[in-house]
C-alpha cells in the first residue's frame, strides 16, 4: 500500500469534509454536494491505490473510478432534478 | 444456451424496459405483458438449471476474471432470483390493474420496473465486489424513481432522502472495496475469500466501511429513517417491490460477503454481536413503531424495518441452521410482505383511506382483502403454518444450539409484537360500527380480478412456504465458503 | 396408503369444509349447512373406521418432510382416537346447535368457516405424531378460535379477544421454546408409548426439568391451569356454540391432551417419576381444582360459573396424569371425554336459557324448570355428573382418580377430591334448587311450557343422555371407560 502521502491525506480530508457536511447540513442540495465531496475522496483514494504496482499504474482502479464517476454523476443529476422539483412544489404551496 | 441463461436473466428484462420506453405499454398493455414474459422465462429456467446441475457460471464476453466479469448462480442466487420472479411476476399482474386508470404512471412503471428486475438479477449473479457495487447502484437508481410514481410532494421528499443516503451508503461500500483491492489486488469474491485471511486492521476497516454502507441501503436501524416514508407513500405495487425485494438486495450482499471475503472480520465476536445488536434494536424498535402507526401502510412499512432485523441475527449464531433460517426468513418475508402491501393497497383503494380507526366494520365488506392481510400476517408473526414459522423455527434452533438463548427470547418477543400490530388491524376489521353513532358501513369501490388474484396468490404462497422448506433449502445447499 | 393416511383425511374433511364455506360466501345458507353436516357425518364414519382399525392393531401413519430432518407426522393410536371420537361426535352435535343458534345473525359464513377450521386444527392436534406437528395445529387452533371469540364484534368481545390472544400466543411462544430446545438437544419429540427422550434425562437432567416446565406453561394456558386460566371465564362473552367449542370440543381439551402426550409419550412415566415431575403436576392440578371451584361459587352469571367449573374440572385430567398410577391414568383420561360431554350439555343448556327466555344470571333461573323441563333436566344431569354423583359419568372419573391416588400412595389427593366434590355441590345445587323449586319473580310472564327450539333442544338431549350413558354403560365395550382401559393397558405394556 502507498504510504501516507499528500494524495492519501487529501482523500481522507475530502471524505471527512463530505461526511461532516452530510451530517450537519439540513438542506438537500448541500447534502447532495456533501455526498459528492465524500465520493471524490473515495475516488482519489482509489487512484492512490493504482500506484501499487512497481512498473506503472494499475488500470483496474482507474476503470473503477471511471465507472464510479459515471454512476455518481447520473445519481447526482437525478438528485438535482428532485431538489428542483421540491423547490417547485414549495413555490406552488406558497401561492 | 444454458450457460447464456445468467446473461439473459439480466438483459432480457432490461431490454423489455427499453422496449416500453420506446414504444409505450402497447395496445392493451401488450408490451408490458411481453416484458414480464421476457423477465420471467430466463429467471425460471436459470433456477431450474441450478436445481438440476448446481452452480452455473458465465464469463461475460468470454473474458475470464480477473479482467472479465463473472456471473455466477449458486443456490443462494437461484433462491433470490426465484423470489424475485414469483413476487415480481405477481406484483406485475397487480400493477396492470393498479395503473389501469393512470396511463402516464403506468408507462413509467413499466420502464422502471423491468430495469429494476434486471438489476436485481444482476446483483444476485454478481461474483465480484465491484460488480456488486455497480448493480447495487442500478437497483437504487431504478427503485427511487418508482417511489415518485405516487406523484405527491411527500413522495419527492422521501425519494430525495432515500437517494442521498443510498448514494452515501454506496460510497462507503466503494471505499471498503478500494481497501480490499489495495490489500490483495483482486475483486473476485471467491479469490478474495481465499487470500484475505489474517489481513489485520485494514481488512477490519474495509469490512466496517462496506457493512455500514450496506446497512444504510438495507434500512437497518439506525439508518431506517428514509424507509417508512418511501415504502409507505409509494403506490402499492411499488411498496411491495421495495419492501419485498429492494432492501433484501442489500441484505443479500451482506450475507454473501459474510459467507465469502468478509467472513473473518465479521466472525469476530465484537463485530458479530454488534450486528446482532442492531438486528435486535431493529426488531424491537420497528415493531413498537408499527404498533403506534395510525395508517395501515405505515404499519406495514415499519414491519419491514422490524423484519429485516432478524436477518442480522445470523452473525453470532454462524451455523448452518441460522444460515438456512435467515435466508428462509428473507424469502418468506418477501412473499408475505408483498401480499401485505397489496392487501393494504387494495384496502386503501376500496375505502379511499387507510386510517385504521376508521376501518371499523369494514371486515365483512372487504373480506377478501382483510383475509389476505390475515394470511400474510400469519407468516409475519411467525405462526404456523407459514414460511415465517419455518424460518423462526430454524433461527430458534440455531440460536439455542449456538448457546445464544437470549436471541431466542428476542425472536419470540418479536413474534408476539408482530402479532400485536397484525391483530390491531384485524380487530378494527372485526369490530362492528358503534350503533349509537349511527355509522353506516362504508361505501367501497370494487376491485377487479387483476388486483384481487395476485394478492390472494401471494398470501397463499406465504402460507404454502410453510410446507416447502425441504425443496427450497435443498436448492439453497450448504453455506458457501469457509463454514460449509 | 389411502387407508394408512386416514388420520390426514379426518383432518382434511374439516379443512375442506372450512374452505368451501369460506368460498361459498354469506348468502349460500343451504349449501353451507349441507356441507357442514355432510363433512361432520363423513368424518364420524372415518373416525369409526379408524377406531376399529386401531382396535385391530392396524398402523396409521403418514408423514411429510418439512425441513431437513423435521417431519410433519400424522398418526393414530388409541389415545388419538379417544380425542378424535369425542371431537367428531361433538362437532356434529354442535354444528346442529350452532345452525339453529345463529339463525338470522350476520357473518355466518365467517363463523362456520372458522368453526370448521378449529375442528380441523383439533384433528391435527389429536393425530399429531410429534411435538412439531402438535405445535403447528396448536397454534392454528389459537388463530382459528380468535375470530369466533370476537364474533359479535362488540367492544367487550374485542377486549376479551385481546386477552385471549395475550394468553394463548404468549403460551404458544413458551411452548415453542420448549419444543425447539428439545429439538436442539437432538430429541425430535416423537410420540412413542413410554417416552422418547432417549436417555437425555441422564445427560441433561436440569435442562430436561426446565423444558418440562416450559412445555407445561405453554400447554397450561389452553388447559386453563391456575394462574393461566384468566382468559377462559372472560371468553364466555362469545356465542354459546363457541363456549362449547372452547370448553368441551377443542381448546381446553387441546391443552389437556398436550399434557397427556408430553407426560406419557415424550417424557414417559419413568422420567416423570425420576425427576418428581409427576407430583409437581399433581400439586398444580390440585390447586387449580380447588381454586376453580372456590371462584365458581362467587359467580352470579351462569356461564361464568360454568367457566370456572371448567377450570376446576379440566385439571382432573392433569391430576390423573400427574399421579401416574394405572387407575389414576384411567380416571384422568376418561375425564377428557366425560368432562367434554357434561360440560357441553351444561353450556348448551345455558345457551337455551339465554336464547329462549333471556336468562343469564343465576338469580333469574327461578322456576325455569317448569317452563323448560327438558333443558332443565339435562342441566341437572350435567350438574350431577360434575358433582360426581353415581351413576353419572363424572362419578366414574372421580372413583378411578381416588383409587389411583391410593394406588400411587398419594393420600393427600383424597381430601382434594372430597373437597372438590363438596364445592361442586355448593355451586351447582342452588342452581338446581332455584330452577326446579324457586318461585319466578312477579314481573315474569305466567308459567307455562316454553321450551327451546328443536334445533337447540335436540343436541342438548343428545349430549345430556350421552353423559348419562357414559356412566351407566361404562362397562360396555367401546364405552369411554373401556377404551381408556385399553389405552392404559398399552401404556403400561399390557
Amino acid at each position: 500500500m502507498a504510504g501516507l502521502d499528500v494524495y492519501a491525506l487529501a482523500a481522507a480530508v475530502l471524505m471527512g469534509l463530505g461526511f461532516h457536511g452530510l451530517v450537519t447540513q439540513p438542506h438537500p442540495l448541500k447534502r447532495l454536494l456533501a455526498v459528492n465531496v465524500f465520493g471524490n475522496g473515495v475516488f482519489l483514494a482509489l487512484i492512490v491505490l493504482a500506484r501499487r504496482l512497481p512498473d506503472g499504474p494499475d488500470p483496474i482502479p482507474h476503470a473503477m473510478v471511471l465507472t464510479g464517476i459515471v454512476i455518481a454523476v447520473s445519481a447526482t443529476a437525478f438528485g438535482l432534478a428532485l431538489v428542483r422539483r421540491q423547490a417547485q412544489d414549495r413555490e406552488r404551496g406558497d401561492d | 444456451m444454458t450457460e447464456m441463461l445468467p446473461v439473459l436473466a439480466v438483459f432480457l428484462p432490461m431490454l423489455g424496459g427499453v422496449l416500453v420506453f420506446l414504444l409505450g405499454c402497447g395496445p392493451r398493455n401488450a408490451w408490458s405483458v411481453l416484458t414480464v414474459m421476457l423477465s420471467l422465462t430466463p429467471s425460471l429456467l436459470l433456477v431450474q438449471q441450478v436445481a438440476a446441475v448446481g452452480t452455473v457460471e458465465h464469463h461475460l464476453g468470454g473474458w475470464a476474471p480477473p479482467l472479465g466479469i463473472r456471473l455466477m448462480a449458486d443456490g443462494l442466487s437461484a433462491l433470490m432470483i426465484l423470489l424475485t420472479a414469483v413476487v415480481g411476476g405477481l406484483v406485475s399482474m397487480h400493477a396492470l390493474g393498479h395503473f389501469a386508470e393512470r396511463a402516464n404512471a403506468a408507462r413509467n412503471f413499466w420502464v422502471l420496473w423491468p430495469l429494476l428486475w434486471g438489476s436485481l438479477n444482476a446483483l444476485f449473479l454478481s461474483a465480484d465486489l465491484f460488480n456488486a457495487y455497480v448493480t447495487l447502484e442500478l437497483v437504487t437508481l431504478a427503485a427511487i424513481p418508482l417511489v415518485l410514481l405516487a406523484g405527491s410532494a411527500q413522495a419527492v421528499n422521501a425519494a430525495l432522502r432515500y437517494l442521498i443516503l443510498a448514494l452515501f451508503g454506496s460510497m462507503l461500500y466503494l471505499a471498503g472495496v478500494a481497501l480490499v483491492y489495495g490489500l490483495i489486488g483482486t475483486l473476485d469474491m471467491q479469490l478474495a475469500a481465499e487470500r484475505l485471511s489474517g489481513a489485520g486492521w485494514v481488512l477490519d476497516l474495509a469490512a466496517a466501511l462496506m457493512v455500514t454502507g450496506l446497512l444504510v441501503k438495507a434500512a437497518i436501524v439506525p439508518f431506517h429513517l428514509w424507509l417508512p416514508d418511501a415504502h409507505g407513500g409509494a403506490p402499492a405495487p411499488v411498496s411491495a417491490l421495495l419492501s419485498a425485494l429492494v432492501v433484501k438486495a442489500a441484505v443479500y450482499l451482506l450475507l454473501r460477503l459474510w459467507s465469502g471475503p468478509l467472513f473473518e472480520p465479521l466472525s469476530q465476536p465484537a463485530a458479530a454481536w454488534l450486528l446482532a445488536g442492531l438486528g435486535v434494536a431493529a426488531i424491537l424498535y420497528g415493531s413498537v413503531q408499527a404498533l403506534r402507526q395510525r395508517r395501515l401502510k405505515l404499519v406495514v412499512a415499519y414491519s419491514t424495518v422490524a423484519q429485516l432485523g432478524y436477518m442480522l441475527l445470523l452473525f453470532p449464531m454462524a451455523g448452518l441452521l441460522a444460515w438456512q433460517g435467515v435466508i428462509y426468513h428473507g424469502v418468506a418475508h418477501g412473499v408475505a410482505k408483498a401480499a401485505l402491501f397489496l392487501a393494504a393497497g387494495n384496502i386503501l383503494y376500496q375505502l379511499g383511506h387507510d386510517r385504521i380507526v376508521d376501518m371499523r366494520g369494514s371486515g365483512s365488506v372487504l373480506a377478501i382483502s382483510f383475509g389476505c392481510f390475515a394470511l400474510a400476517g400469519v407468516s409475519i408473526m411467525g405462526l404456523p403454518p407459514s414460511g415465517g414459522f419455518l424460518a423462526k423455527w430454524l433461527l430458534l434452533q440455531g440460536s439455542l444450539q449456538a448457546g445464544a438463548w437470549w436471541l431466542a427470547l428476542v425472536i419470540l418477543a418479536g413474534g408476539l409484537l408482530a402479532a400485536g400490530y397484525v391483530f390491531r388491524v384485524l380487530r378494527a376489521a372485526f369490530q362492528v360500527p358503534d350503533p349509537d353513532a349511527e355509522e353506516k358501513l362504508p361505501e367501497v369501490r370494487h376491485i377487479g380480478a387483476m388486483m384481487r388474484w395476485p394478492m390472494l396468490l401471494l398470501a397463499l404462497t406465504a402460507i404454502g412456504l410453510g410446507f416447502a422448506g425441504e425443496p427450497l433449502l435443498t436448492l439453497l445447499g450448504d453455506v458457501p465458503g469457509r463454514l460449509g | 396408503m389411502i387407508y394408512q393416511a386416514l388420520p390426514l383425511w379426518t383432518l382434511m374433511t374439516s379443512l375442506v369444509a372450512a374452505l368451501v364455506v369460506f368460498a361459498a360466501g354469506e348468502s349460500r345458507h343451504r349449501l353451507r349447512i349441507t356441507v357442514n353436516l355432510a363433512a361432520a357425518v363423513f368424518k364420524l364414519v372415518l373416525v369409526g373406521v379408524m377406531l376399529l382399525g386401531v382396535l385391530r392393531g392396524d398402523l396409521f401413519l403418514v408423514s411429510f418432510t418439512i425441513l431437513p430432518g423435521l417431519d410433519l407426522v400424522f398418526h393414530a393410536d388409541a389415545l388419538t382416537l379417544l380425542f378424535t371420537t369425542l371431537s367428531a361426535v361433538l362437532w356434529l352435535v354442535t354444528t346442529v346447535y350452532a345452525v339453529s343458534y345463529l339463525e338470522q345473525r350476520p357473518n355466518r359464513a365467517r363463523f362456520f368457516g372458522f368453526f370448521s377450521l378449529c375442528v380441523a386444527a383439533t384433528m391435527g392436534i389429536a393425530t399429531a405424531g410429534n411435538l412439531f406437528t402438535f405445535f403447528v395445529f396448536y397454534e392454528l387452533l389459537t388463530l382459528a378460535t380468535w375470530p369466533l371469540v370476537v364474533h359479535n364484534g362488540w367492544p367487550k368481545a374485542m377486549a376479551v379477544g385481546r386477552l385471549y390472544l395475550r394468553y394463548t400466543l404468549g403460551g404458544g411462544a413458551v411452548l415453542l421454546l420448549g419444543i425447539v430446545a428439545l429439538n436442539a438437544l437432538g430429541v425430535p419429540g416423537d410420540f412413542l408409548a413410554g417416552g422418547s427422550l432417549d436417555g437425555l434425562e441422564k445427560t441433561h437432567p436440569g435442562l430436561v426439568y426446565g423444558i418440562f416446565l416450559l412445555l407445561l406453561l405453554g400447554l397450561g394456558v389452553k388447559a386453563a391451569v391456575v394462574p393461566l386460566h384468566v382468559w377462559l371465564p372472560n371468553a364466555m362473552v362469545a356465542p354459546a356454540p363457541v363456549s362449547a367449542l372452547l370448553h368441551a370440543v377443542a381448546v381446553v381439551k387441546a391443552g389437556a391432551f398436550g399434557i397427556v402426550r408430553v407426560v406419557y409419550d415424550v417424557y414417559g412415566l419413568e422420567v416423570m417419576a425420576e425427576l418428581h415431575l409427576g407430583s409437581l403436576l399433581a400439586v398444580v392440578a390440585s390447586i387449580t381444582i380447588i381454586y376453580g371451584s372456590l371462584k365458581a361459587i362467587a359467580q352470579t352469571d351462569i356461564k361464568r360459573r360454568l367457566a370456572y367449573s371448567t377450570v376446576s374440572q379440566v385439571s382432573y385430567i392433569a391430576l390423573g396424569v400427574g399421579l401416574g398410577s394405572p387407575y389414576a391414568t384411567i380416571g384422568g383420561l376418561v375425564h377428557l371425554v366425560h368432562q367434554g360431554l357434561m360440560k357441553i350439555t351444561l353450556f348448551f343448556c345455558a345457551g337455551n336459557f339465554a336464547e329462549t327466555h333471556g336468562v343469564h344470571k343465576i338469580s333469574e333461573l327461578n322456576g325455569i324448570g317448569r317452563r323448560m323441563p327438558w333443558t332443565t333436566a339435562m342441566f341437572t344431569l350435567g350438574a350431577f355428573g360434575m358433582m360426581g354423583a353415581p351413576p353419572m359419568a363424572g362419578f366414574i372419573s372421580k372413583w378411578y382418580l381416588g383409587m389411583g391416588a391410593l394406588q400411587a400412595e398419594a393420600y393427600w389427593v383424597i381430601p382434594v377430591l372430597l373437597a372438590s366434590t363438596a364445592l361442586n355441590a355448593i355451586y351447582f345445587l342452588p342452581l338446581l334448587y332455584r330452577a326446579w323449586f324457586g318461585r319466578p319473580a312477579a314481573e315474569h310472564e305466567p308459567a307455562g311450557m316454553a321450551e327451546a327450539r328443536p334445533g337447540l333442544l335436540v343436541p342438548t338431549l343428545c349430549t345430556g343422555l350421552a353423559a348419562l350413558g357414559a356412566g351407566v354403560l361404562a362397562g360396555m365395550p367401546l364405552s369411554p371407560l373401556s377404551w381408556v382401559t385399553f389405552i392404559v393397558g398399552q401404556e403400561y405394556g399390557g
